[in-house]
């Protein structure tokens, strides 16, 4: 959907004439009240469920949490994805035209936080005609935009799924994102982030970028469960790796046999070749990143993480920061996850409790670190499905 | 303990329109009747799954929480009532938790297996660990940690510097204010500090 109107960034920046795609699911009621916005996190879409006519291997990045039957049902409920502003996936992003310069954004694309994003959906959702938000849902980035919707128009939101989140990164956090955009900015590719005119594209940082960021979504023990000090050349070609990244695709099954073993654990010897399993993993996986992913997307998003800190404007007092807040709140962790840990949750919990606001949290002890919350573990989606049975019993009275 | 008589009687403990804070919800159970019959708001702390899926599929708000971790979610004096049913023994930090009860509620209430019970008694004398409808487990498998009396909690309460309201036991749904330390399976105590 195209945009003329300016929206004004926090930044004091603005932009104009900008798109956002957006896919729904399900029918609206009559009354609008069965709407759920669903947010996304570093490098998903719009695309939260179900799969492209004639696409393999399209499935939504939350397919298993959102459908018909699903723990969201769309047979229940409408369901809104969109791609935030600054992504790449259809949504104006720095690989666009800029306007003001009839040349493409590059690093000149405005910084975008959180609450730019909420303001961005809120849009949407005026021109869809939606007043009021049965539910904003999201993990990890995506649950910080939940979170930001409660406290930027809580009138417009009846309840809030915050999964996998927190209310701001800590130092370690922005640490990881920060090497990561070293990686990318210091590609000799990257041409200050005017690589488009250049006809080339920084793979090398992004590779490097999304390597880092994997290791950071995973837990040390399912590393060590999937791929231990296994060799690469000792592994059968067909190892499957069903922890996977954030949109749950699989690990190479192609290509890992490329040298046939001598015996069961002889080492190469090399500083430079791929030696142990975890290393073929990451490097297929940063590889796979770096075809689809852009560059100056990734630096703004891990800069909206960066800077989103609702207490910031309250002395950092959580507890005033969400006294704004009037929805009701779900909001669930995963024990091995270290990036968003469960004490993180915890301090939202607490804002919310001495706010006396509605609020349920559960501390699911899953072994998949950060990934675990696109993945399905039946405790997990039960009670997300039992929170939405909840607010479709509260939107018949 | 889920019987409807004994929930009554516990519940009838919690003024109408109450803040509550229940420690060891279970399935949400009590919570879900002292909204509904009581008029009352708060939250359940579980720490098991199933029930913490359970009180969700009844619509009570539910904060998963290991209560030996202690109560530090909680400021104090910040709800009515904290309700610790059938908790306590349960809790490796008992005397801790109990301090806690009162400090984050106005008034605490109590509940948990008395085990001078009279057939807990008889059993003891023969030599054997009761095994009864109110204490089911063999010693060997029980998840009751702590064995106390009704007699005790009034000593604990009396050391920890808590003031007891009121205290009684419940038989089969009854209240019992003669002798219960004897007469009663379940101990009731209502605290502040």
């Amino acid at each position: 959907m195209q945009f003329a109107a300016v929206l004004p960034l926090q930044s004091g920046a603005q932009i104009r004439d900008y798109a956002l795609s957006y896919e729904t699911y399900g029918r609206l009621d009559a009354d609008k009240s069965n709407a759920v916005l669903i947010c996304h996190a570093l490098n998903a879409s719009h695309h939260v469920a179900g799969v492209y006519a004639g696409q393999d291997k399209s499935e939504g990045w939350w397919d298993n949490m959102i459908g018909p039957g699903k723990p969201l049902d769309t047979d229940r409920f409408f369901v809104i994805g969109v791609n935030n502003l600054g992504s790449c996936f259809g949504s104006t992003g720095p690989m666009h035209i800029n306007p003001e310069t009839g040349r493409v954004y590059g690093a000149d694309f405005p910084v975008v936080t959180v609450e730019d994003w909420v303001n961005a959906q809120a849009r949407l959702l005026d021109a869809l005609g939606i007043t009021t938000l049965a539910a904003v849902m999201g993990g990890s980035l995506g649950g910080m935009q939940a979170l930001s919707w409660t406290l930027q128009y809580p009138e417009r939101v009846r309840h809030a799924v915050v999964v996998a989140s927190a209310p701001n990164l800590t130092a370690e956090n922005i640490a990881f994102n920060e090497v990561a955009r070293r990686a990318i900015v210091t590609d000799p590719d990257f041409h200050g982030g005017h690589f488009y005119d250049h006809g080339v594209i920084p793979k090398r940082g992004l590779r490097i970028a999304r390597m880092i960021g994997h290791i950071t979504y995973l837990s040390d023990d399912v590393m060590n469960e999937k791929f231990g000090r296994q060799l690469r050349s000792a592994l059968s070609q067909k190892a499957s790796f069903d922890a996977g990244p954030p949109q749950g695709e699989t690990a190479p099954s192609e290509g890992s046999a490329v040298r046939a073993a001598t015996s069961v654990g002889a080492y190469l010897y090399s500083t430079q070749e791929v030696e142990f399993q975890i290393e073929s993993y990451l490097r297929h996986q940063g590889d796979k990143f770096a075809e689809y992913f852009d560059a100056n997307t990734y630096l703004l998003i891990t800069r909206a993480l960066d800077y989103f800190d609702p207490a910031r404007d309250h002395g950092g007092d959580l507890s005033l920061a969400l006294a704004r807040a009037t929805s009701k709140f779900l909001l669930v962790s995963f024990t091995t996850d270290w990036r968003f840990a469960p004490k993180r949750s915890r301090e939202i919990v607490k804002a919310l409790l001495d706010n006396r606001r509605d609020v349920s949290y559960a501390e699911i002890d899953a072994p998949h670190g950060h990934d675990a919350f696109l993945l399905d573990d039946p405790r997990y989606l039960g009670l997300v499905r039992s929170y939405f049975d909840g607010i479709l019993k509260e939107l018949a009275i | 303990m889920s019987d409807a008589a004994t929930m009554e009687t516990i519940a009838r403990l919690v003024p109408p329109g109450s803040r509550v804070l229940d420690l060891g919800c279970g399935d949400g159970a009590m919570l879900a009747y002292l909204k509904e019959a009581r008029r009352c708001s708060g939250y359940g702390i579980e720490i098991d799954d199933a029930n913490v899926l359970a009180c969700a599929q009844r619509g009570v708000n539910v904060i998963q929480l290991n209560l030996d971790e202690g109560l530090s979610l909680f400021d104090d004096a910040t709800f009515d009532v904290v309700l610790q049913i059938d908790t306590l023994q349960h809790l490796r930090n008992a005397e801790v938790m109990l301090r806690e009860t009162v400090r984050v509620g106005r008034i605490g209430v109590v509940a948990f297996p008395n085990f001078a019970h009279w057939p807990n008694r008889l059993s003891v004398l023969r030599g054997r660990m009761p095994v009864t409808r109110r204490l089911p487990y063999q010693w060997y498998d029980t998840p009751n940690i702590r064995v106390g009396t009704h007699a005790d909690l009034a000593l604990l309460a009396q050391r920890s510097n808590l003031r007891v309201h009121d205290s009684f036991g419940i038989q089969d749904g009854k209240t019992i204010r003669f002798a219960p330390n004897l007469r009663a399976g379940t101990s009731v105590y209502t605290l502040s500090r």
